[in-house]
C-alpha cells in the first residue's frame, strides 16, 4: 500500500462528515474515488494529501504517519491539485509550473537545470510548451487546468491525487485531461487517485473505483465489479441500465429517468 | 502532445536569468537588482544633501573636514545631522520591509503595518505616558523621554499586533480575516489615543501630537543603534522567506501541497513584520504611508508582481530621508515633522491607487 487511511474521522470545525473510514490505495494504480455530492469524497482526498488533518485514525504513506514526516519531504513523493486551484494574477503558464519544483528548492538551490528539465518535460506532456510566457488568465478553461496538472506533474512525484481535475471543462477536454492521466500512469507507472464525477469517464479511465455515500465506503473494486444497477441505485438513488462501452468494454450507465 | 522519449529544450522563465556554480543555483532579477543599486545611490545621496542643509550650510568639503577634524562644525555633522539622517534611512526601511510583508500576507496593496495594530498599539501607550506625566507634574523628561518612550512604543505595538492576531486566528490565519479585523482594532485604538489627547493639557497635548505625526527631529545615535540591530537580525530571516511568500501567493490547498507549512511561514512573516514596524515606530513615532506607498512604487520600479522585499526597504530609505529633507527645509526655519511630509504625499498617492483598483475591476 503506498497511501492508506486507517479509521479516519473528518470534518470542519464540529461539522463530521467522515467517520471512521479505511480506504487503501496500491502502488501504480488509477483509483477514482465517485459518490453523490456532499459524501465526502473531497474532504478524503484532502486528507489523503495531508491538506486536512483527521481528528481521528491516521493516514499512511509508505507506512509512516503522514502528519510526522516533514511536509517538504512529502511534497517530494505525492502531489496534490486541489479543486479550483487560484493563482496570482498575471502569472505566466512558465511560471505556474515553474512553482511545483517548490519542494526540491532552496535559497541556494533555486533553480537548477533539474528544475529546468522537470518544468520543460511536464510543459511538454500537456502540450503547453508554446505556451510558456502566456499569462494564465489568457488561457481556455481546458488551457488552464492542463497548465495547472503540468505543475503537479513538474513536481515530480510519484502519487499524484486530482480533485476533480475534469470540472469546467467540455467533453473533449474531460477525454483529454484524463487521457493524460493514463499516460502518467502507463508510461511513467504513477499512482493516481482522483475524484470524478462523470461515472462513464471514472469508469473508463480507471482501474479502481471507490464509491462513497454518506462519508463511507459503500463499494470498492474494478469498474466492472462496482457500477452495477444495484449500487447506482443505493449510492445516487439513480435508476439506470449498465450496458457495455461498445468503444472501451467498460460499465456504461445509461440513466432512466421518468420519461421513459 | 511530443513523445516522452524527446526530452524537450528547457524553458526559460520570463523575467528571470539562472546563474549556476556546481550544486548551487541563484535566479537573478536584473532589473530589481538595477533598481535597487539606483535607489542605493539615491539614499547615499540623500544623506550626503542633509549633511550640508541645516542653520550651518556647509559645502562637501566642509562637510568631509567636519568629519575627519575635531573642529566646531564636527558636533553639527556627527551627533546632529548624521545619526538624524541615519535614523531617517533606517526607520524607513523597516517601515517598508514591514509594508511589503503585510501586503504579500494580506495579498492586498492597501495593507500596511498599521492595519496589524502596531503604530494604534503604540501611540495609545505612548500618549497616555505624555498625557499622564503632564506638565502638571514637570512634563515628560529624561529617562522617561530617552528610554520609556521608545520601550512603551514597541510595547503597545506588540499588544496592538497580538490583539489583532488573536482576533483574526480562525484555525489559521487568512489574509482578508485579518485585514478586517485589523481595521477593526485600529479604530478601536484611535478612538482611545483622541480620548487620552482630549484628557491631557494643551501642552501635553501638542507634545503628543508631535510623536504621533511622526518626527526625525533630534534623534541621535540612540534612536541609530536600536534600529540598526533590529534590521540586522531581522532582515536575513525575512529575504530567507520571500520564497515561502511568494508561493503564499497561491491558494493554501496548493501551498500545503508544494510543502510549505502555511500557517507558521505567515505567522513568522508577520512577526518579523510586526517588529520591525515596532521598532521604526520606537525612533521615530507612527511615520505615515512609507508602509504603504514604498512597497507598491518598489513594486512598479522593479516591474514585479509582488512587493520585493529589499527594494521595498530601499525605496522606504529613500523616501523617508527625502522627505525629511524637504520637512527641513521646505519652510525654513520652520521646521515640520516628516510624518507631515510623508502624508501630503502619501494621501494623493493613497487615493491613485484606489481609483487604479477600482478601474482595474471595472476593465
Amino acid at each position: 500500500m503506498r497511501l492508506q487511511a486507517v479509521d479516519v474521522k473528518l470534518g470542519y470545525g464540529d461539522r463530521i462528515i467522515v467517520d471512521g473510514l479505511d480506504l487503501g490505495i496500491e502502488a501504480g494504480t488509477v483509483t477514482t474515488i465517485i459518490g453523490p455530492n456532499g459524501c465526502g469524497k473531497s474532504t478524503l482526498l484532502r486528507a489523503l494529501g495531508r491538506l486536512l488533518k483527521p481528528s481521528g485514525g491516521e493516514v499512511l504513506l509508505d507506512g509512516k504517519r503522514i502528519d510526522r514526516m516533514p511536509t517538504k519531504e512529502v511534497a517530494k513523493v505525492l502531489g496534490v491539485l486541489p479543486q479550483a486551484p487560484t493563482a496570482p494574477e498575471g502569472l505566466t503558464v512558465a511560471d505556474l509550473v515553474a512553482r511545483g519544483r517548490h519542494p526540491h528548492q532552496t535559497w541556494y538551490r533555486q533553480w537548477s537545470s533539474d528544475d529546468e528539465s522537470a518544468v520543460s518535460e511536464a510543459l511538454s506532456m500537456t502540450g503547453l510548451l508554446d505556451l510558456g510566457e502566456r499569462p494564465l488568465d489568457e488561457l481556455s478553461g481546458g488551457q488552464r487546468q492542463r497548465a495547472w496538472i503540468s505543475m503537479a506533474l513538474a513536481q515530480g512525484t510519484d502519487l499524484l491525487l486530482l480533485d476533480e481535475p475534469t470540472t469546467f471543462l467540455d467533453l473533449a477536454h474531460q477525454v483529454e485531461v484524463l487521457e493524460l492521466v493514463r499516460r502518467l500512469h502507463g508510461e511513467l507507472g504513477r499512482t493516481v487517485v482522483m475524484v470524478l464525477h462523470d461515472l462513464n469517464l471514472a469508469a473508463r479511465y480507471a482501474d479502481r473505483l471507490v464509491a462513497m455515500r454518506g462519508g463511507e465506503v459503500i463499494a470498492a473494486g474494478t469498474p466492472a465489479e462496482v457500477l452495477t444497477e444495484s449500487l447506482l441505485s443505493e449510492v445516487f438513488d439513480l435508476d439506470a441500465k449498465v450496458i457495455e462501452d461498445p468503444v472501451a468494454g467498460t460499465p456504461l450507465v445509461v440513466p432512466i429517468g421518468v420519461r421513459h | 502532445m511530443t513523445p516522452l522519449s524527446h526530452p524537450p529544450a528547457p524553458v526559460r522563465l520570463p523575467h528571470e536569468r539562472p546563474l549556476r556554480v556546481g550544486p548551487v543555483s541563484w535566479l537573478l532579477r536584473l532589473r530589481p537588482a538595477a533598481i535597487a543599486l539606483l535607489l542605493l545611490a539615491a539614499v547615499a545621496l540623500m544623506t550626503a544633501l542633509g549633511m550640508r542643509i541645516g542653520d550651518i550650510p556647509m559645502t562637501v568639503v566642509e562637510v568631509l573636514q567636519a568629519i575627519t577634524d575635531d573642529g566646531p562644525n564636527h558636533f553639527v555633522v556627527m551627533e546632529l545631522r548624521l545619526p538624524r539622517a541615519l535614523t531617517g534611512a533606517l526607520v524607513g526601511a523597516a517601515l517598508a520591509l514591514a509594508g511589503a510583508i503585510t501586503q504579500a500576507i494580506a495579498r492586498n496593496p492597501l495593507a500596511s503595518p498599521d492595519i496589524l495594530g502596531v503604530t494604534s498599539g503604540a501611540s495609545v501607550l505612548v500618549v497616555a505616558a505624555i498625557v499622564a506625566a503632564g506638565s502638571a507634574h514637570g512634563g515628560p523628561s529624561g529617562a522617561l523621554v530617552e528610554v520609556g518612550i521608545p520601550l512603551l512604543a514597541v510595547g503597545g505595538g506588540l499588544a496592538g499586533a497580538l490583539a489583532v492576531y488573536l482576533l483574526a486566528w480562525r484555525r489559521g490565519l487568512d489574509g482578508y480575516r485579518l485585514v478586517l479585523v485589523g481595521i477593526g482594532v485600529t479604530a478601536v485604538f484611535t478612538n482611545v489615543k483622541y480620548w487620552l489627547l482630549t484628557l491631557g493639557d494643551v501642552n501635553d497635548s501638542s507634545r503628543a501630537m508631535v510623536w504621533i505625526s511622526g518626527s526625525l527631529n533630534g534623534r541621535g545615535w540612540e534612536h541609530v543603534h536600536p534600529t540598526a540591530l533590529a534590521l540586522a537580525v531581522l532582515v536575513p530571516p525575512a529575504l530567507l522567506g520571500t520564497r515561502s511568500l511568494g508561493a503564499l501567493r497561491f491558494g493554501d490547498d496548493t501551498v500545503t501541497g508544494l510543502g510549505v507549512r502555511t500557517n507558521l511561514a505567515r505567522g513568522l512573516m508577520i512577526l518579523a513584520a510586526v517588529l520591525l514596524a515596532a521598532v521604526a515606530t520606537a525612533s521615530a513615532g507612527p511615520i505615515a504611508f512609507v508602509a504603504l506607498a514604498a512597497p507598491q512604487i518598489a513594486l512598479r520600479l522593479a516591474g514585479v508582481s509582488q512587493p520585493p522585499l529589499l527594494v521595498s526597504a530601499l525605496a522606504g530609505a529613500f523616501l523617508t530621508s527625502a522627505a525629511d529633507l524637504a520637512a527641513r527645509t521646505v519652510f525654513s526655519p520652520v521646521e515640520l515633522p516628516v510624518g507631515v511630509v510623508t502624508a501630503v504625499l502619501g494621501a494623493p498617492y493613497l487615493i491613485y491607487l484606489l481609483v487604479r483598483a477600482r478601474r482595474e475591476v471595472r476593465s
